[in-house]
């Protein structure tokens, strides 16, 4: 994206700790009230980068922007870190109430009795904990502590919220309600955001933007729809989801003929392929299991490729099942109870596979 | 909360400037003396009495002969109120005192069990009373740390040409006259006491006198002035002070009628001026 | 058995009986090692914050040495301090020697080490993350500091009753720098062993009775703050 009108902005940075770089990041920019998501496995850099936009960990290369300005290394950086929050997966709580919690942020500045008290007692409603004020942290549970965590970081009224896996550790139930909670208070005061997580559908849910790390590296940087059904390449696909990587070879480029590639003995029309691309090419299709449609065998379906095929496992996992289906080439499909039900996908029985043009795309195989 | 700490701290903090240290080195006079001294009382008697009347304050230092001695060599203390002639003797010809003037005496006893097995009781001579300890079966505790008790107990024991250190029949405890009867009195074994001690404790103790009055058992105290010539920071005028005042007649009188009230007889026999 | 009673009887009547030697020796004993546990304190919970906090060459062996001074003995402290203290020894000018100055010298030397060790593992068992997160809201280096020792106050606490208690029990040290002088530097620790050497166990017996009531008032205070009402 355009560096111009950026609220942050790394430049070069690099950080090493114990001689080995654990961050290598040329350029990054992240507009004023965007929410930006990091996505990467383990040890990808995530956290790491977190620490280094907030003016905390120091960079042994490069420089950090904000607003356009240069943000000093040390304590000097100490402005520019008042203007910036951080929360982490662990609540980290004080050994205190909720409300001194909260206060923490607003004591450090040195604000007056009455701005604390009415600071404090808007976050408390925003994350729906105005009634534990007075409890003790130490008798929260997990969801609360990190309710109180996020409310204690944004009563600072920071102009960029970090937040470090936020919600890994809480369960599903608890999970759901912050997300919606923090979601909707970023909304409503337009902060701008950057969070790490390796949750694609949390990064799907709330981010405008998606960068992919690895091994310190930034590997793609774009809408959640760029990056999930355009990966950058088939490190970035594996990760984002994309489960079916065929390896086919393009037969047409140009977009008024429609694309094609050819995928073993059949010809798919596709939607679009990564630039310079040629006639030729060899690449990998990418298929999301969730754009395989299923259909009983022998329907007829409209235009598009499809093809027979015979199931060869049906998995459950959770809300979908993940089908893997033998059409000469294996095919992972995310069928939901509801299909699997209707079409009685069972190991062995014939199904009929479509796929639609607008949904296959073709990176280059490296 | 914290009003009470800050109100501690405060209390601290004033206390440790009452504390401080201040006191010019010619307003303090320090007298290395030994424990068994201390232990008799009298020094609680005869010096604040002297710091009345001399103005000066005195530091009581009472650890055993020898560190007494050694004190004084280093010039660590200013004036010695010990009682180890030998030791003394040594002392004044390796020039580290001015002046030693005799000022008591009070005597050693041979204590030991009531049962007295080595059958000492009332003989008239310490060396044959010494000989007869091991000869009886009888078992022998001495303090064995260098003070003047212990040097005259070493002394008696040459007399009597007994070799006593490492027999199976002699123990050392290290400690003071007081510990050292105490340990005495639990085992049942023999010791050599200086009489002050043994009076001061006695009712605690189940020891009795069994050897008294000879000779060889006296036990002379001198006062030591150290010399200003090897450590210039030694208070001399304040110690002559002092050597003086523990000669006058007036002292001497209360060294004399010192432990009459408690004990029924005196502990010390006053000795200014006397020959050796 | 009987001369323990006596002596807790004893003591009781020199208290309030207002004895004023006993009251003098005892309020010497809080005076030299209150002073000296405050200086402990001060130093101790420094050098134990910042060893925690920072990683520099040598901080394992300077770890070390602070754990050998956690059980130094007192006495070789006060062997030390002695010959330092000397009128004709290095620091003799000073003419610290039998003040109670030195003895307050010598106590704290015996316990800063207990209370650097125990305030570095105080902070050190903190969560790792919790100087990022602290920093995180907007802290200065020092504000940060101040937070992590409130954090670890509990341990803290304990560390200032361990160099309490090691102090205001200490004789050998006490003895050797303070010479027992009465009035000046004669606490109940130096009285008691005073008193036992001369047989008077009745005596001896209630100082200690004194300095046990003495130890558990302190010990109560700092406990009371240590583990007072939290909210609910």
């Amino acid at each position: 994206m355009n560096a111009e009108g950026a609220l942050l902005e790394v430049r070069g940075l690099r950080i090493r700790r114990g001689g080995v770089d654990l961050l290598d990041i040329p350029a990054l920019a992240v507009a004023p009230g965007e929410t930006l998501s990091l996505i990467g496995p383990n040890g990808s850099g995530k956290s790491t980068l977190l620490l280094g936009l907030s003016g905390i960990e120091r960079p042994a290369a490069g420089e950090l922007f904000f607003r356009a300005q240069p943000v000093p290394a040390g304590s000097a950086a100490l402005e520019y870190r008042r203007r910036v929050a951080m929360v982490f997966q662990e609540p980290l709580l004080f050994d205190a109430t909720v409300f001194e919690n909260v206060a923490a942020g607003l004591r450090l500045r040195g604000l007056g009795k009455e701005q604390i008290v009415k600071r404090v007692g808007e976050n408390l409603e925003h994350f729906r904990i105005a009634h534990l004020c007075g409890r003790s942290a130490r008798t929260l549970s997990g969801g609360e502590a990190q309710r109180t965590s996020l409310a204690r970081a944004l009563a600072v009224a920071p102009e960029v919220l970090l937040l470090d896996e936020p919600f890994a550790a809480l369960d599903p139930q608890s999970r759901e309600g912050l997300i919606e909670d923090l979601a909707h208070t970023l909304r409503e005061t337009g902060t701008t955001t950057i969070f790490a997580t390796h949750d694609r559908a949390e990064a799907l849910r709330l981010a405008d933007r998606v960068a992919v790390l690895e091994g310190g590296r930034l590997r793609q940087v774009g809408s959640a729809e760029e990056v999930f059904r355009r990966p950058a390449d088939a490190f970035v696909a594996a990760f984002v989801g994309v489960e079916n990587l065929l390896p086919v070879t393009l037969r047409s480029a140009a977009p008024a003929t429609g694309m094609l590639a050819q995928l073993g003995e059949a010809l798919l029309e596709i939607g679009a392929a990564a630039a310079g691309m040629q006639s030729g090419s060899v690449g990998l299709l990418c298929i999301r299991p969730e754009d395989v449609v299923l259909s009983a065998s022998g329907t007829e379906a409209a235009a598009g490729n499809h093809f027979p095929g015979r199931v060869a496992s049906v998995i459950p996992q959770g809300l979908l099942s993940r089908v893997t289906i033998d059409c000469g080439v294996p095919i992972v499909a995310a069928a939901s109870g509801h299909v699997v039900r209707e079409l009685a996908l069972a190991a062995g029985c014939a199904v009929r596979v479509a796929l639609r043009p607008a949904d296959l795309y073709v990176i280059p195989r490296v | 909360m914290k009003k009470i700490l800050s109100a501690v701290f405060a209390l601290f903090a004033a206390a440790l400037l009452v504390t401080a240290p201040g006191s010019a080195q010619e307003k303090v006079l320090i007298l290395a003396t030994t424990t068994s001294t201390q232990d008799t009382g009298l020094l609680d008697v005869l010096v604040p009495a002297f710091e009345k009347q001399s103005g000066l304050m005195v530091k009581t230092i009472a650890v055993g002969s020898g560190q007494a001695m050694t004190m004084g060599q280093k010039g660590e203390a200013d004036v010695l109120l010990v009682h180890s002639p030998d030791a003394e003797k040594k002392f004044m010809d390796e020039g580290f005192g001015t002046t030693r003037r005799i000022v008591m005496h009070n005597d050693f006893v041979i204590v030991g069990p009531a049962a007295d097995p080595a059958k000492i009781k009332g003989m008239n001579s310490a060396a044959e009373a010494l000989k007869a300890i091991p000869a009886g079966g009888g078992t022998f505790i001495s303090r064995g740390d260098n003070s003047g008790t212990h040097s005259k107990e070493k002394a008696l024991w040459k007399a009597a040409g007994v070799a006593a250190e490492g027999q199976k029949w002699y123990q050392q405890t290290g400690l003071g006259m007081g510990q050292t009867l105490n340990v005495a009195s639990e085992k049942g074994f023999y010791t050599l006491a200086d009489r002050g001690t043994y009076l001061a404790m006695k009712k605690t103790l189940a020891l009795e006198i069994l050897v008294e009055g000879e000779k060889s058992l006296l036990n002379v105290y001198h006062v030591i002035e150290v010399s200003q010539a090897k450590w210039p920071k030694v208070n001399a005028a304040g110690a002559k002070s002092f050597a003086d005042f523990m000669v006058t007649a007036e002292t001497q009188k209360t060294i004399g009628g010192f432990g009459v009230e408690k004990f029924g007889s005196p502990l010390f026999v006053p000795d200014a001026g006397k020959p050796e | 058995m009987d001369l323990i009673w006596q002596g807790i009887r004893e003591a009781f009547g020199l208290i309030f009986g207002f004895d004023a030697e006993v009251w003098r020796i005892s309020l010497l004993s809080l005076r030299i090692s209150g002073s000296a546990t405050l200086i402990s304190l001060v130093l101790g919970v420094s050098a134990g914050t910042a060893l925690a906090l920072t990683r520099f060459p040598g901080r394992r062996i300077l770890v070390s040495l602070v754990n050998t001074g956690m059980g130094l003995p007192p006495v070789v402290v006060g062997l030390f301090v002695t010959i330092f203290l000397w009128r004709n020894g290095p620091l003799g000018v000073l003419g610290l020697l039998y003040t109670p100055a030195a003895m307050i010298i010598a106590q704290s030397v015996i316990a800063t080490p207990i209370v650097t060790g125990i305030s570095l593992a105080a902070i050190q068992q903190l969560p790792p993350k919790l100087r990022l997160q602290i920093l995180a809201l907007g802290a200065t280096r020092w504000q940060m500091v101040r937070l992590l020792l409130r954090e670890a106050r509990l341990p803290l606490l304990a560390a200032v009753m361990a160099g309490f208690g090691g102090v205001i029990s200490e004789v050998g040290a006490s003895i050797m720098v303070g010479g027992n002088v009465k009035g000046l530097t004669r606490v109940l620790t130096t009285a008691t062993v005073m008193e036992t050497g001369r047989g008077n166990f009745d005596i001896a017996i209630a100082l200690s009775v004194i300095l046990l009531l003495l130890t558990f008032a302190v010990n109560y205070l700092l406990t009371r703050i240590q583990q007072r009402e939290r909210p609910r």
